[in-house]
């Protein structure tokens, strides 16, 4: 019986690094949002050309993304050419210009190009708090029920896309 | 251009140490099964040039960084032609490659000092230490080479200014942390060493205790100041003023300096008494392999943290396979052996194996629970259930009783004799001890107002001191019923254990009183206005924009003033690093014995207002102060007179 207990350590190690191994593949970057499943929440925004007030009934029908950028954010920088390539592709993207001010913004979609079909401003934050955003860019995928199906923290590429683009 | 070779030299010389390495990981063993002194002597030359030639890679990666040699991926990632020089030096281990590098460089230099201490050991038992330690180092360089090799060149477009060093790591704290830490967390790998040694040899006498205690003590000594380093860092470089955050990273590094405490008490009874045995031998396998699975959890990318540098799926798989040959393999091997063991030695429930056995109960439970929260989430997701994390209130709530009461234990533990204390000696001067705590820490309760948990805790960090004092004072002036006046002289490893336990109730008291008596706000002030924050008028003079080597940064003048006295003069700053676009934010610090005083800007707003973060933080010092007393008691317990005698020559 002695003899058992002393091989305990050892077993215990075994499940341990199996568990590890399994575990090493995963993206562990990956944090998922509580409102995943969930309808996008209440706002009313003011738009970044022509100043209307958009709510959430105003959102397009059928799937979409949803942008969080900001002109002060240099991972926006890097992220904003293959936001164009996806435009170009016809994936629609809403835009919300992040804490942000209004003059810079358009100076940074006439330079840059626009790849979104709707910008709104939201320069307290509130709706970025609502959405749960920790900081730009982020992107969250809304599906065609209306329901936001996934969340990526960082900048959206073509390795991301790949991911991204089951949820759609 | 002679200078273009050193990475290839700097590779060659890793793969030479790794052949040399392999080759002290079979050699004296053969030697010890064949009976051949040959083999077995051959430890001590292949130890000394494995360590050479790792000392070589080492150096010459620093000289890659100090010439600006960018053709090295490695350089070019983590230096900057603008890099202040200490800096230079200190990114040697800023990234995963060269902090592996770092690992094996400490590795090495442990078995320099087990081969020049090889003289005080038995013939047989040096080598194979050296061996066993041959083994790790073989693992590590296999590692380093296969995965991650910091000699990697980037031809022939070579950059022509480097990616800078992460703005975090720039400074002095980060320049020690981790040499000090690996210190530690690689030291317990000679405990570990002799624990193996122990098991293959089938000698599982007290002997091996006794050869392992003082690498042992050295060891937790450095991870003691590596872990002490690292919070006082965290403190002023994070920017919002915690001392310790529960984050995956600094558990890891948390786990083995448990285990480790639990080691080194659990050594003093094998010594003393020849119990524990086997249990002892297990604990040397379980603090090395925390410190092995600390550096997967670190460099896998298994855990996120503040402090995941590196995450490499490859690499973690090599990591995951050198921990089950090395972790597994030795328990395995301890499956096999420890059942011979027998600890035929009997001890009373009141004598001290029983306060030690408590102490080593409680010390693994501690373990367990940090373990515990930091594999929890993985476990979570491993079952398929989602992600979630365990975060301080876990820790603070099942961590702290346990730990207080394990300081309850600490007190009266070395006030009991071995085998059976007589408890009607002591009742009255630990009943008189008690009274005086619980009373002394009601009076500062009372007058400060805080809850009935302070003054439970402060009442152990003054039975604490008050017993360590009592304890000192009995044996030094009242026992052998001399006079009073007369001076015995005890010895270190005695006086080790004094400072090293009155250390922890010091930094008891810091835990405490920064807890609860510490006040913060976060305001918006202008140049020219001011604000009071428990006692102190802060006033914020002027901004001014400065330009430092590698980034711009805009700095505050802040004066504050204590009843109408100038106290001290803060210049907390944001850093804007050019070369990586990273915003720091600078801590200023007004340090003092009972309080520091913590500035941090956080955003600018509007019209030259800025948003400043204002901390007053009680005690806070005596935390780290407490932790250095433990470092002093560790360095004296390693270097006690006791295991410094050479071996009799037959």
């Amino acid at each position: 019986m002695k003899r058992i207990v002393l091989f305990l350590p050892f077993l215990v190690f075994l499940v341990l690094g199996v568990v590890f191994y399994f575990l090493l593949g995963k993206d562990t970057q990956y944090m998922p949002s509580a409102l995943i499943g969930q309808p996008v929440p209440q706002f009313q925004l003011v738009t970044l050309k022509g100043e209307q007030i958009k709510q959430t009934d105003d959102l397009p029908k059928g799937s979409y993304l949803i942008n969080f950028w900001g002109t002060w954010c240099p991972s926006c920088h890097v992220e904003h050419p293959y936001l164009m390539t996806l435009a170009e592709q016809g994936v629609t993207i809403i835009g919300i210009d992040y804490k942000d001010q209004q003059a810079a913004a358009r100076q940074w979609l006439r330079d840059k190009g626009n790849p979104y079909t709707l910008v709104l401003m939201d320069e307290l934050g509130q709706f970025g708090l609502d959405m749960g955003v920790t900081g730009a860019p982020e992107t969250f995928v809304v599906n065609a029920e209306g329901k936001i199906a996934y969340r990526l923290q960082g900048v959206l590429n073509a390795q991301s896309w790949q991911v991204i683009k089951a949820y759609l | 251009m002679t200078r273009f070779m050193f990475p290839e030299i700097g590779q060659f010389s890793l793969i030479l140490a790794l052949f040399f390495a392999v080759a002290l990981a079979t050699l004296p063993m053969v030697g010890y099964f064949r009976q051949s002194r040959l083999l077995l002597n051959t430890a001590r030359p292949l130890t000394h040039i494995m360590v050479c030639l790792v000392v070589i890679a080492f150096l010459l990666l620093a000289w890659a960084f100090i010439t600006d040699d960018f053709s090295v991926l490695y350089v070019s990632q983590n230096s900057n032609v603008d890099l202040p020089l200490r800096y230079k030096f200190s990114a040697v281990w800023g990234g995963h490659e060269g902090s592996l590098l770092l690992w094996v460089l400490i590795l090495a230099l442990w078995c320099l000092a087990v081969a020049l201490r090889l003289d005080s050991l038995p013939q047989t038992i040096g080598p194979l230490v050296l061996s066993v330690l041959g083994w790790v180092a073989s693992g590590f360089l296999a590692f380093l080479l296969f995965t991650s090799s910091p000699f990697v060149r980037i031809l022939p477009d070579v950059p022509t200014s480097g990616g800078d060093l992460n703005p975090l790591l720039q400074d002095i704290g980060l320049i020690l942390h981790p040499p000090i830490l690996y210190m530690g967390y690689v030291g317990f790998s000679v405990a570990f060493a002799f624990a193996v040694v122990a098991l293959i040899t089938g000698n599982l006498n007290a002997y091996w205790a006794r050869w392992a205690r003082p690498w042992t003590a050295a060891a937790w000594a450095s991870l003691t100041l590596g872990i002490t380093l690292g919070s006082w860092w965290a403190y002023y470089e994070l920017g919002w003023g915690g001392w310790w955050f529960w984050d995956p990273v600094e558990n890891a590094s948390f786990m083995p300096w448990l285990a480790g405490t639990a080691l080194l008490h659990s050594l003093v009874v094998t010594e003393k008494r020849g119990v524990f045995k086997s249990w002892t031998v297990l604990l040397a396998i379980f603090t090395f392999s925390l410190s092995l699975l600390g550096t997967f959890l670190v460099r896998s990318g298994v855990l996120t943290s503040v402090h995941a540098f590196a995450a490499d799926p490859t690499r973690g798989v090599f990591i995951l396979a050198l921990l089950v040959v090395l972790v597994g393999g030795s328990l395995l091997l301890y499956a096999l052996r420890a059942g011979q063991v027998r600890s035929s030695v009997n001890f009373g429930f009141s004598g001290r194996e029983a306060w030690l056995l408590l102490n080593n109960i409680l010390l693994s439970v501690l373990t367990l629970t940090v373990l515990l929260g930091t594999l929890y989430p993985l476990l979570f997701d491993a079952l398929g259930m989602g992600r979630i994390s365990v975060g301080a209130p876990y820790f603070n709530a099942v961590f702290g009783p346990i730990a207080l009461c394990l300081m309850v234990f600490m007190a009266i533990g070395p006030f009991s004799k071995w085998h059976h204390t007589k408890l009607a000696s002591w009742w009255i001067p630990i009943l008189g001890a008690a009274l005086l705590s619980m009373g002394l820490a009601a009076t500062i309760v009372f007058w400060q107002t805080f809850d009935w948990l302070t003054w439970c805790s402060l009442s152990v960090a003054f039975w604490v001191m008050s017993m360590t004092l009592l304890d000192w004072f009995n044996k030094q002036f009242m026992a052998g019923k001399q006079r009073l006046n007369q001076w015995r002289t005890l010895p270190s490893r005695y006086y080790a254990m004094v400072i090293a336990h009155f250390g922890m109730a010091i930094s008891l008291v810091g835990v405490i009183m920064v807890s609860v008596n510490s006040h913060e706000t976060m305001l918006k002030m202008s140049p020219g206005g001011q604000a009071e924050v428990g006692g102190y008028v802060f006033v914020f003079d002027s901004m001014e924009l400065i330009k430092g080597p590698n980034y711009l940064s805009d700095r505050g003048h802040f004066q504050v003033y204590q009843q109408g006295h100038l106290v001290a003069d803060l210049h907390p700053e944001k850093r804007f690093f050019t070369t990586r676009q990273q915003v720091m934010t600078e801590a200023a610090l007004g340090a003092g014995f009972t309080r520091d005083l913590y500035l941090s800007l956080g955003e600018k707003l509007e019209d030259g207002a800025w948003g400043v973060r204002i901390h007053i933080k009680s005690f806070v010092r005596w935390i780290w102060l407490g932790g250095l007393l433990m470092v002093l008691g560790g360095m004296l317990a390693a270097f006690d007179k006791r295991y410094r005698q050479k071996r009799k020559k037959a």
